[in-house]
């Protein structure tokens, strides 16, 4: 998070609300005034597409807005590039108005800067592939051949090399797609608006797509707006999230973020079925500051005493380096203790698995089916000990039991 | 029963005015057509027969076939259409007809020409902007249900007798479905298609000759078609006005009560207008 926030705003959209109908100033004094998006629709026949939105899209990053149909996502992306005008509110690109822009300026804009790739691809079905790709650049007037070499380099970027004379029909939705992204990349906009870009794809074409635009994105580094209505989606490939319903902006932040701290009810109803696993990390779970035991000054008797006040059988070993080692569990300390060692070392058990703080769910689940401690969390440089991800927690994330439901079973599973 | 409202008294006067006070621009417009019909007419009969009769034919089969101009699949397809181009023409030919059906050929030209050249900004125009579609849309009613012999009386007077008023009464019929098929065309492109357009920063006239023209092409050439067969249906009505051609051979065919006359040249116009449908309808069809 620090780290990006550091990062450029590349757009910041402040208050942008949108209204659809005749009677716009009306409507937009009533909705100033408080009043409900119905009461509105009732009192002007004005419809509020997009209710005061405010975000900012850092450099670099896939910024995914995320909504069902009718949540204004479309209509929100439309007013970044005034394909739709807005009402009301502001839209800076790179800290300059795009609202206040004349018709010359939205021009140059478009045509460098921000480039879009739409749903239902919106391709030319009387040019070829090539030409497709290169539409974008014959519009702004670049000769044939600079154009065209463009183009073959974005087409290729995209997979679609050998396809250039072939013509839009004669192509899966997943390959016209490509040339969609391909048309956009030809341009080199510093933008790519992306709107519901793979919907309109079968699922495991969609999936591809998905890999794909991580890689190029890898590679090209733009900053991507990308709209959809899976959520699965958004959190597959979007850095920072944005839920939106009835044009409002419910919770913008990290799919992890979203999952485990959802602003509202209707975040909240929405994220509950995601798969949780692949999402949620050990930096989540983990409790921190555990009960430790330090080698170099705890000896078996110390190390008891902390046992049973943490009410644990088994704790974490640090050295004086702050280092983790591994495990002593009661019983092997209790046996130390009555042969009077001054040492827990001969008690320390090192074979245990340790995880780093982005592990998900999915990965730390197998390595506890062995063992009956909490996972340690440890610091990928210094080896620090971080914090402790309980088994319980784990499973409940796995499952989505309840907690006294999850002791419950591993209670049972003991003792069998 | 007394009449009450004089309408026609009316549109007379206006008529007359028109006449008297623009005497320059009618002078200019008949001149004009008369010399296009005249130079086209001329070309047209100075071509050999034979060549004539061949470039048609490989046209047809062009049109027809497209790409796939020496395949086998392209013979089948091609190869009745230039058949026909040839047996028919030979035909006109053989009854003696043949400098009728080329006068008739030009005046059909001329006046499809004329149709488009004001049809297609017209149907532009009527496409982009609502309230133009709203003042287009029943003068088009009105000249396509406007009996076509009434618009002859003021293309007399404007023009006297001959081929102009002749182009200019099949101009008038044949007009609305230029207007009208350019119209639907550019409407029916779909909305994704343009609103990428604009997203790259297409301007309207961008959008227009790069997105929408391209793409409204075949409903515009199946509107060429139409021009084209309504422009032939006038052949006869507009040789009563002194256009020349196989239509007043059907017009002397009537008034001399001449079975013979009449069959010969009213075949020589349906096979004209068989050839001229097909040739522009396969261009309309192909992508």
């Amino acid at each position: 998070m620090t780290e990006k926030s550091k990062k450029n705003i590349k757009l910041k959209v402040e208050d942008l609300t949108l209204i659809f109908g005749k009677r716009k100033k009306e409507a937009l004094a009533l909705l100033n005034k408080g009043v409900s998006k119905e009461e509105i629709l009732r009192k002007t026949k004005c419809t509020v597409g997009v209710n005061k939105a405010s975000f900012e899209v850092r450099e670099g990053e896939i910024f995914v807005i995320m909504g069902l149909s009718g949540s204004g996502k479309s209509t929100l992306i439309r007013c970044l590039n005034r394909l739709n005008e807005p009402t009301a509110g502001k839209v800076f690109f790179d800290g300059h108005d795009i609202t206040r822009e004349g018709n010359k300026e939205l021009l140059e804009t478009r045509r460098h800067e921000m480039s879009m790739v739409f749903q239902k691809f919106g391709l030319l079905p009387h040019k070829t592939i090539l030409e497709n790709a290169a539409f974008g650049l014959e519009l702004r007037g670049e000769p044939k051949a600079e154009r065209e070499k463009k183009a073959l380099d974005a087409l290729e970027t995209v997979g679609l090399k050998g396809y250039e004379d072939q013509y839009p029909a004669a192509m899966s939705g997943g390959m016209q797609q490509r040339v969609g992204l391909a048309r956009a990349l030809a341009n080199d906009p510093a933008v790519l608006l992306m709107d519901e870009a793979f919907s309109a794809l079968d699922p495991l074409i969609k999936s591809d797509m998905q890999d794909e635009l991580l890689q190029i994105q890898d590679k090209l580094r733009k900053t991507i707006v990308f709209i959809t209505h899976d959520l699965d989606e958004a959190i597959k490939i979007g850095d920072r999230i944005v839920i939106m319903k009835d044009g409002i902006i419910e919770q913008i932040g990290t799919a992890e973020e979203i999952l485990t701290n959802p602003a509202s009810e209707y975040v909240e109803a929405f994220v509950e079925k995601v798969d949780r696993k692949t999402i949620i990390t050990a930096e989540t779970l983990m409790f921190n500051k555990p009960t430790l035991i330090q080698l170099a000054k705890d000896g078996p008797k110390g190390a008891i005493r902390k046992m049973r006040t943490a009410g644990m059988d088994a704790l974490p070993v640090e050295d004086e380096n702050r280092k983790f080692l591994g495990y002593v569990w009661l019983k092997d300390t209790l046996k130390l203790a009555e042969a009077k060692e001054t040492s827990v070392s001969k008690a320390l058990r090192t074979d245990v698995p340790s995880v780093y703080k982005d592990y998900t769910v999915e990965e730390m689940l197998p390595l506890i089916s062995n063992h009956r401690y909490p996972l340690a969390v440890v610091d990928e440089k210094s080896g620090k000990l971080l914090g402790l991800v309980a088994q319980t927690s784990l499973i409940i994330e796995a499952t989505r039991y309840g907690d006294e439901e999850v002791n419950e079973l591993i209670e049972k599973a003991n003792d069998i | 029963m007394d009449r009450v409202i004089d309408l026609g008294k009316y549109i007379e006067k206006g008529i007359n005015a028109l006449e008297e006070n623009f005497s320059v621009i009618w002078r200019a417009i008949d001149d004009g057509i008369s010399w296009t019909v005249e130079v086209m007419n001329d070309t047209l009969l100075s071509v050999p027969f034979i060549l004539f009769v061949l470039v048609i034919a490989g046209l047809a089969y062009y049109a027809k076939t497209g790409r796939k101009v020496f395949k086998k699949e392209g013979l089948k397809k091609g190869l009745g259409l230039a058949l026909f181009v040839i047996l028919g023409f030979l035909l006109i030919y053989g009854m003696g007809y043949w400098k009728e059906a080329m006068q008739t050929t030009t005046l059909v030209l001329v006046s499809t020409l004329i149709a488009l050249i004001l049809g297609i900004p017209f149907g532009i125009l009527s496409a982009k902007n609502k309230t133009a579609d709203a003042i287009i849309r029943p003068i088009l009613d009105f000249m396509q249900t406007m009996p076509a012999f009434v618009y002859l009386i003021p293309a007399i007077f404007f023009f006297s007798v001959g081929n102009t008023p002749g182009v200019i009464a099949t101009v008038i019929f044949s007009l609305p479905p230029a207007v009208r098929l350019t119209s639907l065309g550019i409407k029916n492109v779909q909305k994704d298609v343009i609103e990428a357009g604009r997203a790259f920063g297409a301007t309207e006239n961008q959008i227009l000759f790069k997105i929408q023209l391209p793409l409204a092409m075949p409903t515009i050439l199946a509107g060429v078609n139409q021009v084209i067969l309504l422009a032939l249906s006038m052949v006869v009505i507009a040789s009563m006005v002194g256009a020349k051609g196989l239509g007043s051979i059907v017009y002397q065919g009537i008034q001399q009560n001449n079975i013979a006359k009449g069959f010969e040249s009213g075949l020589g116009i349906v096979i004209l207008a068989i050839v001229l449908d097909r040739i522009t309808q396969s261009f309309a069809n192909k992508k």
